[in-house]
């Protein structure tokens, strides 16, 4: 088992003064640079210190949005890739259909592959639907456009012979040719999300890991097994390192300080709603029958269709705005509380979903102080992480 | 409703009326609203509606990519249906599909009346000349498109199933085909003299997508072109003012 501690590296002191919406349509008057200088220098001593502690890398990328600072997410890696020198390097990821250029980050994961001795990992996202107002990304087209971006930038780090010709449907260059090439052979390893079954298929198809957030105790087996069952019918084991999941984790010498900490990480669920109603669906995006739900509703002026849903066990849904930790447990998000509990909750998490080798941790969230999440990734380093050895 | 096969594209096709040749272009939405003005206007002349690649019940071939794919089908829609010195009627973006159809062959368009029509981007670029309808609230969209919304804008919560699909499958066409450059052909407003046909330009006092000051400045732009504007009407006068729209469309017709 993996450990990769990821921060969004919010910008929780605009938060109460920006209201309703914390994404796209706020003014960036609200965040002053110098406490942002601070806030961005912190987050990246707590990823620093993962060096230390073991505990692996994983960055990412919104834009226009107070609860994530990072906006470019190869400029972390490329600093992470320098001041630290051990552990992996995950970016999940690059909203490869929201670029304009693919080359270029073609040429961007090479270099910081390089840079860090080949410790790169190397995520492509579709993005949430909040990216598509910033990127002006045509979302009709957005998977058509991943797939090719996909191809052209595999290919564009494993030709050695120069330069080569695409004409595609959405990129066109004459004159491809990446230097330097990846450290890592052919390439680094490739991660995509999915928050569906029907993406799971294709990604075991191409055999990569896939990364799943927010989808929580009752829709991650779905997507889980969908992997294996494709992996199956191409006569492929699918490893447990071929599965990411995304926990929210809270770890403290007493349960009390362990759900202390994992109520403040929280915030980055509970504002997941806080945005404009209608940066959820720009036409395309999402599948036509969830469209057409949130259109109905609208037009009711009903409360609201959520795009990502969370759920309890018994299939009941979570208000993630007022979540508890205990509900938050319930629905499989959060992992809080001693060491023990952590890992009995982790293990039972595992089990249900079949096992996975990557625990994407959001060790640092919301309002929780650099004290207090160094104080997280501590505990959790000496006290959770051996064990975890025990699970694939 | 009929249908037609043509360059790999299945549409419906409604004809109605006979006489002089109107190919009427329909808008992203409302479709089922245009019906009235369509039957007044069957009165007096043949009136052909294709329902666009993507919309309605047509298909839409993949290849088809842009608006001059679906102005280019149309051409030889004119061909294929053999209509003779045919009027084009766009509104919004069938406008749009009307005025490329122009530029490309102004010699098959005898008139053209282009209502709300997107397609040509005139003003800078940190003008907006098209409302950015995708990221608005849903009650200030429907109050740009309709002078009196609770009348005529569709109501989304009252469609039956299939109808709300094809409400959503039209949404997302309409985006696929002006996303990015939005709801326009930044080719068009070089080629504007290609427009030469005399023009109608029927627009809604309160249209709130495409303003009546954009209108006049579209007016400018044309060589022969004139504007009615219509009160109380927002983004579709022929839905909002029947009586008035089919009046100043006929008697343009006529002139």
């Amino acid at each position: 088992m993996k450990v990769w501690h990821f921060s969004e590296m919010a910008y929780h002191p605009g938060w109460d003064q920006l209201g309703h919406s914390l994404r796209n349509s706020i003014p960036s008057r609200v965040a002053d640079p110098k406490i942002v200088a601070d806030l961005l220098n912190r987050y990246l001593d707590e990823w620093a210190l993962c060096d230390e502690l073991g505990i692996n890398i994983m960055v990412n990328e919104h834009h226009a949005s107070a609860t994530c600072l990072d906006a470019v997410c190869t400029v972390p890696l490329a600093i992470l890739a320098r001041e630290t020198k051990k552990v992996r390097l995950l970016c999940l990821g690059m909203p490869i259909a929201n670029r304009y250029d693919a080359v270029r980050v073609a040429e961007e994961y090479s270099m910081i592959d390089v840079i860090s001795r080949g410790r790169v990992e190397m995520g492509f996202v579709k993005g949430s639907p909040l990216e598509i107002a910033p990127a002006n990304s045509s979302p009709v087209d957005l998977m058509e456009r991943f797939w090719e971006a996909h191809d052209l930038i595999l290919k564009a780090m494993t030709t050695q012979d120069g330069p080569f010709n695409w004409e595609g449907k959405f990129f066109h260059y004459r004159q491809v040719n990446v230097w330097p090439r990846p450290y890592q052979a052919p390439h680094p390893p490739v991660w995509i999300t999915c928050g569906s079954q029907g993406t799971a298929t294709v990604v075991a198809e191409k055999g990569y890991v896939i990364g799943v957030l927010n989808t929580g105790y009752t829709r991650t087996p779905g997507i889980f097994n969908a992997y294996r069952k494709r992996a199956a019918e191409l006569g492929r084991a699918a490893a447990p390192d071929r599965f990411a999941y995304m926990a929210l984790i809270g770890v403290g010498a007493t349960k009390e300080e362990g759900y202390r900490r994992a109520h403040q990480i929280a915030d980055y669920s509970r504002t997941t709603p806080r945005a404009n109603g209608w940066d959820f669906d720009p036409p395309g995006y999402n599948p036509l029958p969830l469209s057409t739900k949130i259109m109905a509703s609208a037009a009711a002026k009903g409360p609201g269709v959520s795009v990502f849903p969370v759920e309890r066990r018994d299939g009941t849904r979570v208000d993630v705005t007022k979540a508890t930790v205990d509900e938050f447990i319930d629905a499989g998000l959060v992992f809080a509380g001693t060491p023990d509990m952590v890992y009995d909750q982790m293990k039972e998490f595992y089990d249900h979903v079949g096992g996975f080798g990557h625990l994407l941790m959001m060790g640092q969230g919301g309002y929780i102080s650099h004290a207090e999440t160094v104080a997280n990734l501590k505990l959790f380093s000496k006290e959770v992480l051996p064990r975890l050895s025990d699970l694939g | 409703m009929g249908r037609l096969e043509m360059r790999g594209a299945s549409l419906e096709l409604l004809s109605r009326g006979s006489g002089r040749p109107v190919l009427f272009l329909h808008a992203e939405e409302a479709f089922e609203q245009n019906l009235p003005f369509l039957e007044r206007l069957a009165k007096k002349y043949r009136v052909i509606v294709p329902r666009h690649p993507g919309f309605g019940g047509s298909a839409l071939p993949p290849e088809f990519r842009t608006v001059a794919d679906l102005a280019l089908l149309y051409l030889d829609l004119l061909d294929e249906l053999e209509l003779k010195d045919p009027i084009l009627v766009g509104s919004s973006f069938g406008g749009w599909i009307a005025t490329e159809m122009c530029v490309y062959s102004p010699e098959r368009i005898a008139r053209l009346v282009l209502v709300g029509s997107l397609g040509v981007k005139l003003g800078g670029r940190e003008d907006r000349d098209f409302a950015d309808i995708y990221f608005m609230p849903h009650e200030e969209l429907r109050r740009r498109l309709y002078a009196d919304p609770e009348r005529w804008s569709p109501d989304f919560s009252k469609l039956s199933e299939a109808d709300l699909q094809i409400a959503g499958r039209d949404r997302q066409s309409m985006a696929y085909f002006g996303w990015r450059p939005y709801m326009h052909n930044p080719l068009l407003r070089k080629w504007m003299h290609r427009v030469r046909m005399p023009t109608l330009l029927v627009w809604g006092e309160q249209d709130g997508f495409v303003s009546p000051a954009y209108a006049k400045s579209l007016a400018a732009a044309l060589p022969q072109a004139e504007l009615c504007t219509i009160a109380k009407a927002g983004h579709f006068p022929q839905i909002e003012q029947l009586e008035e729209t089919v009046g100043v469309v006929e008697s343009f017709i006529r002139s």
